[in-house]
């Protein structure tokens, strides 16, 4: 089944079956994204009648009654507030991974435990608890917190996966090369695990913003965008409720190109330097035509790199 | 140290929500307020109640159709990508093709499915023009069928990342070895490759049941409000004022939930497949 040359039957049975769930994935958001650059006699379902982009200027138009931009730059804050401390707080938790540590255990069963309790119940537990202590819920505090619950576990078990992988004898040959410990942490093990913080990043920012069952209840007065949206599709019955999901969508691709573009430009950067780069391994050594000199070079590689060219900061 | 501000997160946003949760479940509530003290008529009503059994019953029938479709889906998309895509880029690419979707908005994808079941949707047109039926067929949308569709809709890729992690890590050497004594494609699926992606399937299906059980959104959007869920039964609950209540049955779905995650972890030792 691996073997080079023909390929089996079943390969252009079970291609088949992949290319129907890519359109059971995208068929139905194609459709809304379609429907929602009608014209004005549009309905809900298909013939298409006309294309324009009445039903837009609709959405902005209904607007004035509700708070549609600011629920979109409260969304924004969150997600990237989100995202930040996602970020930091794992950072942080990563360099305590990598070596094993009292109480590693009990914190990856809270990670999980946090991964399995239903998005509501984390809703209406913060929301109790906040109510109990006499304090307001709001999308910077109670909300802020919910997220967490959700975006932080994700990351955890992404760390646990990296440094199960990781070989520590890199730190090892940067602390003989007379590294300091900074130097080690921004010069071996950020650019090791570099892709897999722009992942984290990613699914921290997009779960955040479209996260609803966890802001349900903890947003307090302000609306966040989902419940918004959730709050529309309850009562806008026409092609507007599409031209809503196109624009957020739109957002949504954007930001995940956004973090495809730096990953891939982290990428060249990465092959074009010297730095150590689990990808590989084996690039300067095979720079090298003697044996010996490369096996020396491997040896070395993932020391002397970074002292080879300055550390800025 | 390092790791004092996640577990503190832990702790405030979970342990404690979840603390406080289990203490109102024992507060008694009137109409208009809500009265701390230790009763357990919250936990007598919902166990009394045979609105709770049926909830549970029709909740978990969606978790076994959902679980079903996501892991058979689920499944056969990882075999594809894992073992008969055979360079890493294409892999790549086409795995970040089924996980764009993903990462957009869930409200929205629900929304997606109305052109294509509404009663005048895709699907009942085709039909009618193909003359395979005469009436649209009423039960697409706002239908128990609506609400499971969407649920293998939003839900397949936390099963097929999981499996596809799994068969990542099979040693392709096994696969060589079992097809040089004569196993066929068939037998090697069944012997080698399903028994060494169990615990891909374990995981994925611990997320699939987990996010189904506590759904109120998806049953209320797809079924129209015809149709009951346990996280729906306390939503209208919690917008009754009636938060003892509610906090009773959080308390009871948490017990279910972690049982059947317990009972899918024995299969299974999470940390090591990471």
């Amino acid at each position: 089944m691996m073997d080079k040359g023909r390929r089996p039957r079943s390969f252009y049975v079970l291609g088949a079956f992949f290319g129907v769930f890519v359109l059971f994935l995208y068929g139905p958001l194609s459709a809304i994204i379609l429907l929602s650059f009608q014209g004005p006699s549009g309905g809900l379902t298909f013939p298409m009648n006309d294309i324009s982009t009445h039903w837009f200027t609709a959405l902005f138009a209904q607007q004035r009654v509700r708070d549609f931009w600011g629920a979109f730059q409260r969304s924004l804050a969150l997600a990237t507030l989100v995202t930040l401390l996602t970020v930091v707080l794992l950072l942080l938790a990563g360099l305590a991974f990598r070596r094993r540590f009292r109480g590693a255990t009990a914190l990856f069963y809270l990670a999980v435990a946090s991964l399995i309790v239903p998005s509501i119940l984390i809703s209406l537990g913060i929301g109790l608890m906040f109510n109990i202590l006499g304090w307001e819920t709001a999308w910077y505090s109670s909300a802020l917190g919910a997220h967490l619950t959700w975006t932080l576990p994700f990351g955890v078990l992404i760390m646990f996966a990296v440094f199960n992988r990781f070989n520590p004898s890199y730190e090892e040959a940067a602390c003989d090369l007379g590294a300091s410990g900074w130097q080690t942490i921004m010069g071996v093990v950020v650019p090791i695990i570099a892709p897999s913080l722009i992942g984290i990043a990613l699914f921290g920012f997009t779960l955040s913003y479209d996260e609803f069952g966890r802001t349900l209840l903890t947003a307090g007065v302000d609306n966040s965008l989902p419940l918004e949206i959730y709050g529309m599709t309850t009562n806008i019955t026409s092609p507007a409720l599409y031209a809503l999901g196109t624009l957020t969508t739109g957002f949504s691709f954007g930001v995940i190109a956004i973090f495809l573009a730096v990953s891939l430009t982290l990428r060249k950067q990465g092959h074009r330097s010297r730095w150590p780069r689990a990808a590989t391994p084996s690039r300067a050594a095979m720079a090298l035509d003697n044996p010996a000199w490369a096996e020396a070079a491997r040896e070395r590689r993932c020391a002397t790199a970074p002292l080879e060219r300055p550390i800025a900061h | 140290m390092q790791v004092a501000p996640l577990t503190l997160v832990f702790v405030g946003f979970l342990f404690f929500p979840l603390l406080a949760i289990v203490v109102v479940s024992f507060w008694d509530y009137t109409a208009y307020t809500t009265v701390p003290t230790f009763v357990l008529t919250n936990y007598r009503d919902v166990l009394s109640s045979s609105v709770t059994y049926t909830t549970y019953v029709n909740t978990f029938k969606y978790a076994g159709f959902t679980w079903f479709f996501t892991l058979t889906i689920g499944f056969t998309v990882a075999y594809f990508l894992a073992f008969h895509v055979r360079t890493f880029i294409w892999q790549l690419v086409l795995f970040l093709i089924c996980t764009v979707p993903f990462l957009t908005s869930n409200i929205i994808r629900m929304i997606s499915w109305v052109p294509f079941l509404g009663r005048h949707g895709i699907f009942n047109s085709t039909l009618q023009a193909m003359g395979l039926i005469s009436e649209p067929l009423e039960f697409l949308l706002f239908s128990d069928f609506a609400v499971v569709l969407a649920f293998v809709h939003l839900y397949t890729l936390f099963m097929a990342i999981p499996i596809f992690n799994s068969m990542m890590r099979i040693d392709r050497s096994l696969l060589a070895a079992a097809a040089d004594c004569g196993a066929s494609d068939g037998q090697v699926l069944r012997d080698v490759i399903i028994p060494l992606s169990k615990p891909g399937m374990a995981i994925g299906s611990i997320f699939v049941v987990t996010l189904v059980m506590g759904d109120f959104i998806t049953v209320r959007l797809m079924s129209g409000g015809q149709s009951a869920s346990v996280g729906l039964m306390m939503m209208n609950q919690i917008a009754l004022l009636q938060y003892p209540a509610a906090a009773a049955n959080a308390v009871i779905l948490l017990i279910v939930t972690l049982l059947i995650v317990m009972a899918m972890v024995r299969i299974v030792d999470i940390r090591k497949e990471l």
